[in-house]
């Protein structure tokens, strides 16, 4: 029968090549992620002094550790921030994402190939050297600014002030995450058949009437899936306030949720409580991922 | 485009349509001025921190707080040599660590990527979409809400403060998987693994020596995305790592900095070490440019 023989894919073969990545997922995600919720729900327990072997214990500590996490006033004010922290920066930066993008599949602009490279370079900066440089600009002593802004009349204002802070972090983000949101919009623009708009400019249509009414509803998924990965994004920013926070004592080292997390977890030594605030954060993001992913399905992907 | 449908229907139409209008629009007419200005602007506004390292790279501290900044001086040489001094020369060290974490995490990444699309794309199996779904869903999970737990268990096992603590968990990645998932299905054709079955060839020499040269190019692009993201990482390796002579450099410019704050001596040297840090990313992304394929990561695959 070996001449009539038809190849049949093996039964262990895709078992085996997906091994090494069901391993990985276990170790580096289930398991982390199930110790956690452990943790959240333990505490430690001192007796007498606190002194000698056996005098610290791990013991169940039921919703505690989520209480008192949810009535900590500077994490419920570092949650705050993250919130008004994310409403500046992904409208800005997509707004400009979506504007360079245009600008890019746009007919009679010149230098596209220029503002390309320049708007997508600062992908290529780690987040911790954009602050450092960001930070450095803000400082009155070192950056040009200052000189800039006399020319003109002006002064600088303080940029690391209580009212501003956000902002320059906001700017941070911005400077860094332009760019790889407009190639992704540019991406999904240039795969917008022609033809489609090429009756509306015959009509008279103009590049702005064509963009508005056209093009930005042809991409609306990349806007949508664009605009879900950077709330996610921007809602665990760490980095950035992180590494300005040297400069600056307005960015205290609860700052923003996931700055209260680690200052819980290796200053305060208390990685019950990281974790029981992990577990919300976790639970938050994902509850609104899935949300967002699920509602832009509906509505962007209707039909596929 | 559709990035992420949970339910993994992504029909391979789809994945291969090529979106290939690159030669529709040729100049016509003159030039838009106000747009053109506009697009100049963003440039300028990105171009701003790194020209400005490249300028105060060149100043020494004095310089640095007295001169002009977009004036540059000539204290470029002082400026690397007083690094290299700096701790026994503990940034080249940073150096080499963040060289050896973002290739060594990147090849992992790519090589488990490619060889779990590739099983996802190509075969059919008992429990292949609830694998599927799982492992997209990964991509929901912040990372930064594992480092806290990763970093106990690492203690529990002693592998903190070690180089396995870095690499390890930045090996598994969604979103590469998905990448070389979508690749091998718009690149690896049925019928090229029907024949080659009939020929008798074993599945693990059909992936290795038939479907991953087919797949390089978007192997690439999983590698300089892999790539980028752990020559960036910070939180993880700021909180496995407490010896200084394993830091990467994003680790190590922080822990300068904080320094520094107490003696601005040291902004020289920070300023410095951060022109030098972005200088070996910035060659490969010019040089690289075209494995920048975006395109793959919205969804699309030209061929």
């Amino acid at each position: 029968m070996r001449h009539t023989r038809k190849a049949t894919a093996p039964l262990l073969a895709p078992y085996a090549f997906v091994a090494p990545a069901v391993v990985l997922f276990a170790l580096m995600l289930l398991i982390p992620i199930g110790y956690t919720i452990y943790l959240s729900f333990e505490k430690t327990q001192v007796s007498g002094l606190g002194l000698g072997a056996g005098a610290r214990k791990q013991v169940f500590a039921g919703l505690s550790n989520y209480a008192s996490g949810l009535s900590d006033p500077t994490f419920a004010a570092s949650l705050l921030r993250v919130l008004v922290y994310s409403l500046i920066l992904v409208p800005v930066m997509l707004g400009l994402a979506l504007l360079f993008a245009l600008l890019l599949d746009a007919r009679r602009v010149r230098f596209q190939r220029f503002g390309r490279l320049s708007i997508f370079l600062p992908y290529a900066v780690p987040t911790v050297v954009a602050s450092l440089l960001w930070g450095f600009l803000y400082l009155p002593t070192v950056s040009p600014f200052p000189v800039i802004l006399h020319w003109f009349g002006l002064s600088m204002p303080d940029l690391f002030a209580s009212r501003t802070a956000l902002f320059s972090v906001a700017n941070i983000g911005v400077w860094g995450g332009t760019g790889f949101n407009m190639i992704v919009m540019y991406t999904a623009l240039r795969a917008v058949p022609a033809e489609l708009y090429e009756a509306a400019r015959i009509d008279g249509a103009s590049q702005v009437q064509i963009a508005l009414r056209i093009k930005i509803p042809m991409i609306a998924p990349a806007l949508v899936l664009t605009g879900v990965f950077s709330i996610i994004a921007t809602l665990q920013v760490f980095s950035e306030p992180q590494t300005l926070a040297p400069l600056t004592n307005t960015i205290s080292p609860n700052w923003m949720p996931l700055m209260k997390v680690y200052d819980l977890a290796f200053n305060d030594n208390n990685a019950y409580g990281a974790a029981a605030l992990s577990v919300m954060i976790a639970a938050a993001m994902f509850v609104l991922s899935y949300g967002l992913l699920r509602a832009s399905n509906k509505r962007v992907f209707q039909g596929r | 485009m559709a990035l992420v449908r949970t339910d993994g229907a992504l029909t391979r139409s789809q994945a291969a349509a090529p979106p290939d209008n690159s030669k529709r629009k040729p100049y016509r007419g003159g030039t838009a001025a106000l747009p053109t200005a506009i697009l100049l602007l963003g440039a300028v506004y990105c171009l701003l921190p790194v020209v400005w390292v490249l300028v105060a790279s060149t100043k020494n501290d004095a310089q640095l707080f007295n001169t002009f900044t977009f004036a540059p001086n000539g204290s470029l040489w002082s400026n690397i040599r007083g690094l290299s001094a700096y701790a026994g020369g503990v940034f080249w060290h940073w150096m080499l660590n963040t060289a050896v974490y973002a290739i060594g995490g990147a090849l992992a990444s790519t090589a488990v990527s490619a060889v779990t699309g590739y099983a996802l794309a190509k075969y059919r199996f008992r429990g292949r979409s609830a694998l599927f779904n799982m492992l997209l869903a990964g991509v929901l999970v912040p990372p930064v809400v594992l480092a806290v737990p990763q970093y106990l268990l690492f203690a529990k096992v002693g592998l903190t403060d070690s180089y396995w603590s870095v690499l390890l968990p930045s090996v598994l990645s969604p979103y590469g998987i998905y990448l070389a998932w979508i690749y091998a299905m718009a690149a690896v054709p049925d019928e090229v693994i029907e024949s080659a079955r009939i020929d008798g060839c074993p599945e693990g020499r059909l992936f290795a020596r038939i479907a991953v040269p087919m797949m390089v190019p978007g192997l690439v692009t999983i590698f300089l995305f892999q790539f980028v993201a752990v020559w960036n990482n910070f939180l993880l390796p700021y909180i496995m790592l407490s010896d200084e002579n394993k830091f990467p450099l994003t680790v190590g410019l922080y822990t300068l900095l904080n320094r520094g704050s107490s003696a601005p001596s040291l902004y020289a040297l920070v300023v410095t070490g951060s022109m030098l840090s972005i200088i070996p990313l910035i060659i490969m992304f010019l040089t690289l440019q075209r494995y920048w394929r975006t395109d793959i990561a919205s969804g699309a695959v030209k061929q």
